[in-house]
This record gives C-alpha cells, structure tokens and sequence, in this order.
C-alpha cells in the first residue's frame, strides 16, 4: 500500500524573496508560466510533457483555478487538482502529484506557489477592513468569526503564542533554544542568495531582543512576509531517465488535519505531525535516523520544535535539549533548513513559503545547494503545516 | 473607513448560547445520545453525529488552559484593548473556549488557575470572558 517510489521530482524553480518588491507586478497565472517554464528547463523537459497540475488557489479565479492555469498555460492536463490545506498545500500537492503518477493517469504535473504581488486594479474600491483578518474567515456562519474573532484570536500569531505557552507549563520552556532555532536557521540563510536576510545573521540575544509580539513569541520567531514562488515538477521513472538532474523519488507521505483552531485540538502540545509522519515513515521504510536533513515548515520557532518532537527526531518534552545538543545549521549535527526556512529566506506569500522546503530538499539531494550543500544528501524529510498547526502533511525524499 | 470591535453574529444555531450571555447564563449543549458536553453550538455532535443536542445551564466555572498576552493589537480593530490578554478555558464539563481575561494583572496568569465567567456587554451581544477564581 502507498507510494512505491516510483514518481520524482526532476525540477525545481523558484525566485528571489524580496521583501519590498520593486519589479514587475504579475498576476498568478502569469507566475504560473514563469514558473513552469523555468522548472522545465531546470529538468530538461519540454511543456508537452506536462498533463497534470497540482494548484492552491489563484486569485483571477477562486473557483475552476486548475481549467484557467490549464488553459492559460495551453496545457491539456489528464489530473488536475487545486489543495486548499494552507501552509500544508505545497507538501500535499507533490504527494498527489506522486500517487497521481503511480495510478498511471498522467506523467509530468507541475506544483506551483506563486507569491508576488499582482498588478493593482485601478477599477477596484477599497476592501472593507472590517471584512478581512488574514487567513481568518469573518463569514457568517464560520465558527471561526462568530467564536475565535470576537475575543481578539485572529491571523497566526495568537494561536502559535497559545501553543507555545501551554508547552512551556507541560514541559517547560528555554527560551535560549526556540531562539537558536531562529539564530541557526539564519546562519543557513547566509548561505543563500535568495533569502531575504542574505547577508544578516543574527544571534541568539537578537532573538531575545527583539520586539515581543504575542508573549512567548519575539518577532524574530516569526517569519518575514516577503514576494517570491516556487515550483517542482513530479515524472514518472520514463521521464525521470531523460531529465538531466538526479531523480529526487516521493518514497512516503502522510497527511492529517483535525481542528481549524488550535482552541480545540485534544491537546495543543501534540502536533499532527506524528501521524502524518509515521504514515510517510512506514511508507518508505525510513527511520528518523535515516533522515540527512529535515526541512521543516517553519512559520513559528515553536513549529520546528514540535516538528522535531513529533517527526520521532527527540522524546515528546525532549525538543529543548535536542536543539541545545545539536547545530541545526547546513554543516551541524542535525541541518534544519537549510535554505534558511521561511524564518531565515522569508515567508513568501500566498502558499508560496511552503513550496520553498521541498524545493530545498529537492536542491539538497541532487547536490546543488551550493554553499549550503549538506555532504552525502540523499533522503529527506519534509513538513507543510497549515493554520495553526491544524493542518500537516508530510514526505520523504530520496535520491536515486 | 473606520475599524469597527468585531461582534459576535449568531446563527440559528448558536443563538441561545448569546441570548444565555445576555441574560448572565452560561448555556453549553450536551449530546442526549452520548452524554459529551459540546462547544461551540452545533447541529450535530462533534462526538457522534446525533441531532440530539440539548441545551442546559452550566457554573461557567473552569480551568485557564493556555494564554498570550499581546502589547500591540493582534489587529486594529482591537487598538483600544491593548495588552490583549487572550486566553483559552477549559470548563469543568471538559470543552474549551477562547476567551479573555479580565480583572487580573497579565504577570498573574498561570495555566491551571480557577477561573470563573464574566459577561461582558459589548454594543449588541454580550461576550464570555473570565477572571480569577
């Protein structure tokens, strides 16, 4: 059952984040041929090998995204499928892409997430503030509007600080090793020229220093909104002998989702990334210490701490110490990010920030991550999370 | 355009949970089948799927589950509240709830505090807040 391995990703594309944007606005459809076209001359492939398309949503069309990528891109797709699981869309599009593959109905499927800002409309008034809080639905009828907004909960930051202060009463907390997650996430960006703080390490004490957002959260535990996207696309093993990279196989995958708001999880210390990552461990039959690197969705610092905990890398309880114990930097004990993560390369927008780790685990394992390379890379693991951890889904990478 | 407080807009649902505020109750459903307690207001029990959701009066009375005090507003429409103190409750029947707490300095939170309902009046509904037991 599941994955056999037999679907990779044979190219990965992506731009430079930019926190102030200043070149051309383009609408996501035209991000999408970018893209496209980009991750198909990295592969060595040719658009008429393309007929599947994995999608988040695109806002020229909130609804029949997939038909007007298809046909803005004149592409004629047999799989199509827009994931609407938030910061887990990226991960869970590769996966589909994967057993869409295997179930023998298409071949090649381009995974978007484009996240550069799109031409202002001159015709369009002024949103309605009061409608808007983020990824927060204010519609009426959403549980979310009538129970979450009303008390101040909106956007991410709220529910992540109310994780991370439960944690610190069960399990106690360091606020030294949350922040050398952030400080050693950024020592990778350093070795990336696409992350927005290229050029700007920091160290633990900047953490701490930093402005206090929602107690325990500094501000530099939480990502930096930038523009950017990324791309992969996922073959079947006939392509993947005739692109010209190594061949990176989808070797297991898990996904779980319970809550929309971490209000309700049965407890808010416990991720689902445990069984969405024993689901993609069994498939593969890989171990945690089978894994070269981890590249962790990483929205918060305490997201990586409990990714770590739950993935099986450290006991429950046990994050702490194991991120004192180790150098989560390209060259450490055990990388994390090596790109930077979205903490470290900046998160960008729409379901853009999610796409950079596979993109990363991909570049990891074909040996091209440059002056970041992680030495004898070749499996991976990498976690989407959407909402406040309220959606996970989770792959394993491994190189041919 | 102005920032206006975001208020609660009940649904047929829901809407004794609000009216039980209003008048000082604190109402929860609890599920005729299976006996679990159920929030926030549904058709159907999260538990079960039974219909038979029935609403009684419970103290109010709970457990602070876990906290944020926020310095700067977690959006402009709540400028005037600042530092939020958001919180979640765990009641005794076992359902938790979003919430804030009042009438308590921010470095007097602890997890695990009693805490007991206020309701508070807000221009057309009445919100569930708590304070210290």
């Amino acid at each position: 059952m599941g994955l056999q391995g037999k679907a990779a990703v044979v190219g990965v594309a992506d731009y430079k984040n930019e926190r102030k944007y200043t070149g051309k606005r383009k609408f996501y459809i035209e991000q999408w041929a970018e893209l496209t076209q980009m991750a198909l001359a990295d592969a060595g492939l040719v658009k008429d090998d393309i007929d599947g398309i994995c999608c988040a949503s695109i806002p020229e069309s909130t609804l029949f995204a997939p038909a007007t990528i298809a046909e803005y891109l004149g592409l004629q797709v047999n799989f199509a499928e827009m994931v609407d699981l938030g910061g887990a869309s990226s991960v869970s599009m590769i996966w589909r892409a994967a057993a869409a593959i295997e179930l023998g109905i298409c071949e090649a499927v381009v995974c978007a997430a484009p996240g550069i800002p799109i031409p202002s409309n001159p015709n369009q008034g002024k949103r309605d503030p009061n409608r808007f809080y983020g990824s927060v639905s204010a519609n009426w009828g959403s549980p979310q509007a009538e129970f979450d907004v009303p008390y101040g909960n909106v956007a991410q930051n709220v529910g992540y600080a109310l994780i991370a202060q439960r944690y610190a009463a069960t399990y106690g907390y360091d606020e030294r090793a949350l922040a050398k997650i952030a400080a050693d996430q950024r020592t990778n960006a350093q070795g990336n020229p696409k992350a927005v703080f290229y050029g700007q390490p920091i160290t633990i004490d900047d953490v701490l220093n930093s402005k206090m957002v929602a107690a325990p959260l500094h501000v530099l535990e939480i990502v930096m909104p930038c523009a950017g996207g990324s791309a992969c696309i996922v073959v079947s093993e006939r392509l993947a002998r005739k692109s010209k990279n190594r061949p990176v196989y989808v070797t297991g995958c898990g996904e779980r989702l319970t809550t929309r708001s971490v209000t309700y999880a049965d407890d808010m210390t416990v991720s689902p990334v445990g069984p969405a990552a024993t689901s993609a461990y069994e498939m593969s039959g890989k171990k945690p210490g089978d894994i070269d690197v981890l590249q962790a969705y990483d929205c918060y610092t305490i997201t990586v701490l409990l990714t770590m905990e739950d993935a099986g890398f450290c006991g429950k309880g046990e994050g702490l110490k194991f991120v004192n114990e180790n150098s989560l930097t390209f060259d450490g004990s055990f990388p994390v990010n090596t790109h930077g993560g979205q903490l470290g390369a900046g998160q960008a927008a729409g379901m853009a920030g999610g796409m950079s780790q596979p993109v990363e685990g991909v570049r990891q394992i074909m040996g091209r991550a440059e002056g970041r390379q992680v030495p004898d890379c070749n499996t991976a693991l990498i976690t989407g999370t959407g909402g406040i951890m309220s959606e996970q889904s989770v792959i394993i990478l491994e190189g041919a | 355009m102005e920032y206006q407080r975001p208020q609660p807009e009940p649904t047929p649902t829901s809407e004794p949970f609000w009216t039980g505020l209003a008048n000082g109750q604190v109402l929860l459903q609890q599920c005729d089948d299976c006996d679990k307690w159920v929030y926030y207001p549904r058709s159907h029990c999260p538990h079960c799927l039974s219909s038979h959701l029935v609403w009684k009066q419970v103290s109010g009375e709970g457990s602070l589950y876990s906290f944020t005090v926020a310095p700067q507003a977690t959006a402009p429409q709540f400028a005037n509240e600042t530092p939020q103190l958001i919180a979640v409750v765990e009641l005794i029947e076992g359902v938790r709830l979003n919430t804030v707490m009042v009438n308590v300095e921010p470095e007097n939170l602890k997890i695990g505090m009693k805490v007991k309902p206020v309701f508070y009046p807000l221009d057309d509904s009445t919100l569930l807040y708590f304070e210290p037991h």
